[in-house]
C-alpha cells in the first residue's frame, strides 16, 4: 500500500509550499481546525498566501497565527469576527478580504472538488454579494452565478483515519473539513487517532481515501473552546 | 408596556408547529429554544453542521468538538445527525427547513432585511445569514422596534446593505407582531404589546402596514 503517513507535519508539507499559493483550511471557529498543520505552515515561512477558510481564527490561535506573521495576503471567508489583528490589517489595507456567504462558500468549495466550474444560487441576489456577477432568472426568481474554488493545498483535521486514508470526523468538528478535503489535488490531513485499515466500517467513511494524499498525527490537539456555555446539573 | 426580550422570543415560539425543522440565530432568537410550547416537537438546526440541537452542556458534558453556529458549547439529543457545511446549507438552500428566526438591524415594508453591516463598525461578515433568509420558506425576524437613537427600524426601504431581498414573512418587535401571508402583500399587524396603542406604533414605524 502506498504510504501516506508522514512522521511530522513538517514532513507532510515538505515540497508542497510556495509563496503566493492558495491554501484551503477546514474548521469552523476553533472547532475541527488542523492545528498542527497550521503551525507547521507558519513555521515554514511561506508568504503571500490566499487562504480559503470560513473563519480567520482568533488572535493567538488557528489562522490568527499566520496573520500575526503577515503570511496571508488574501482571505476568502464568511465571518472574521473575534480577531483584532485581522481587523487592523483589513482596515489598513494590508490584507485583501473577500466575504462569501457561508453556504455559498461551502458550495463553491464542494463544486471545486467535484469539477463543477460554477453554479447559480439565490443567496446574495440583489445584495452587494451579487454585484458584478452574472444574474439569471429561473422560475421567476433571481439567481447569481458563483464560481468554484480550488486550492493548491488543502489542510483538514480528522478524528480517525486508517492507513489507506479513509477519514472519519467527530461531531461538529466535521464542518468544512469534508468539502475542503476535496478541493485540492494535494490534501494533507492531520489525524487524532490512526486505526487499522478496515477498522472504519466501509459504510461509515466520511472522506474516502482518494481525496487524501498525505497524513500526519495531530501532535498539537488543544481543541480550544471559543465560547464555553454551561447549564447547572438538572 | 413593550414586550421584553423573553416575551418577544416566547411570541416567536408560538409560531412554530409540531414537526418543524428550525434554525435559530444568535441573540433573542436563541431564547426561543427554551420557550417551545409543551408537546411540540421541533428539531433545531445549527448551520455549522448539526441537526437536532440539545441544551447547553453541564460542566462535565462539555465537548470541544460539539458547538453551535454561535461557537457555544452544546449537546446532542437522541436522533441528532451531524453533516458537513455543504450538506447543512444544501438543506437550507434546497428549502427543506420550515423556518428561520433571526435578528435584524432593519426590515423594510417590502420584506427586505439588512442585518450584517453595522455602520461605523468593522464588517465581520455575513456568516450564514444570507443563505438562511434566501433559502428558508418562513423567515421570522425578531428585533427592537426602534434603534437606540429612537429611529424606526421597520422602514420604507432599508438604508443599510441588504442581507436578503423580499425575504421576511413575520416581524416581531418589542411593540408588535406583523405577518404577511404572501411575499407580494403588505405586513399586517397581528398583535400589539400590552398598552401599546396603534397610534404609538404608527408613530414609531416608517413602514406602511395594514391592521
Amino acid at each position: 500500500m502506498a504510504n501516506k503517513r508522514y512522521d511530522s507535519a513538517e514532513a507532510a508539507l515538505d515540497g508542497l509550499l510556495f509563496d503566493g499559493m492558495t491554501v484551503a483550511v477546514g474548521g469552523f471557529g476553533l472547532c475541527g481546525l488542523p492545528e498542527t498543520l497550521i503551525i507547521a505552515l507558519r513555521d515554514s515561512g511561506v508568504r503571500g498566501l490566499t487562504v480559503i477558510s470560513n473563519n480567520a481564527g482568533v488572535d493567538d490561535w488557528g489562522l490568527g497565527l499566520l496573520l500575526q506573521t503577515r503570511q496571508i495576503a488574501r482571505m476568502i471567508s464568511s465571518y472574521v469576527g473575534e480577531n483584532k489583528e485581522f481587523e487592523r490589517q483589513h482596515l489598513s489595507g494590508e490584507i485583501n478580504l473577500e466575504f462569501c456567504p457561508q453556504g455559498t462558500l461551502a458550495e463553491r468549495i464542494r463544486a471545486g472538488g467535484a469539477g463543477i466550474p460554477a453554479f447559480y444560487t439565490r443567496t446574495g441576489a440583489g445584495t452587494v454579494v451579487g454585484e458584478g456577477k452574472e444574474e439569471r432568472i429561473f422560475n421567476g426568481e433571481r439567481f447569481i452565478m458563483e464560481t468554484a474554488l480550488t486550492a493548491d493545498l488543502a489542510l483538514v483535521k480528522a478524528w480517525r483515519a486508517d492507513d489507506k486514508g479513509n477519514l472519519l470526523y467527530r461531531k461538529t468538528a466535521r464542518n468544512f473539513n469534508p468539502v475542503v478535503a476535496t478541493c485540492s489535488r494535494m490534501t494533507v490531513a492531520e489525524i487524532e487517532e490512526f486505526v487499522p485499515t478496515g477498522a472504519i466500517p466501509a459504510d461509515a467513511v466520511h472522506t474516502p481515501s482518494v481525496y487524501v494524499r498525505r497524513m500526519t498525527h495531530a501532535r498539537i490537539n488543544e481543541k480550544r473552546v471559543e465560547k464555553l456555555v454551561t447549564r447547572q446539573e438538572d | 408596556m413593550p414586550w421584553t426580550r423573553h416575551q418577544i422570543a416566547a411570541r416567536a415560539a408560538r409560531e412554530l408547529e409540531d414537526g418543524w425543522y428550525v434554525n435559530l440565530g444568535i441573540g433573542i432568537p436563541t431564547l426561543v429554544a427554551s420557550l417551545l410550547p409543551e408537546g411540540i416537537d421541533i428539531t433545531l438546526q445549527s448551520e455549522n453542521g448539526m441537526l437536532g440541537l440539545g441544551p447547553y452542556p453541564t460542566p462535565d458534558q462539555v465537548d470541544p468538538d460539539l458547538i453551535n453556529a454561535g461557537k457555544e458549547t452544546i449537546t446532542e439529543l437522541p436522533g441528532t445527525s451531524y453533516v458537513s457545511s455543504a450538506e447543512s446549507f444544501a438543506m437550507v438552500r434546497g428549502g427543506h427547513m420550515d423556518a428561520t428566526i433571526l435578528g435584524s438591524l432593519e426590515v423594510a415594508e417590502n420584506g427586505d432585511m439588512a442585518n450584517w453591516i453595522i455602520p461605523g463598525k468593522m464588517v465581520k461578515g455575513m456568516g450564514g445569514a444570507m443563505d438562511l433568509v434566501s433559502g428558508t420558506p418562513r423567515v421570522i425576524v425578531l428585533m427592537d422596534h426602534c434603534a437606540r437613537d429612537g429611529s424606526p427600524k421597520f422602514r420604507k426601504t432599508c438604508s443599510l446593505p441588504l442581507t436578503g431581498l423580499n425575504v421576511v414573512d413575520m416581524l416581531i418587535t418589542d411593540l408588535a407582531a406583523f405577518k404577511r401571508t404572501n411575499r407580494q402583500g403588505p405586513f399586517h399587524l397581528v398583535e400589539l404589546a400590552p398598552d401599546v396603542s396603534l397610534d404609538h406604533l404608527k408613530a414609531k414605524s416608517e413602514a406602511h402596514f395594514t391592521w
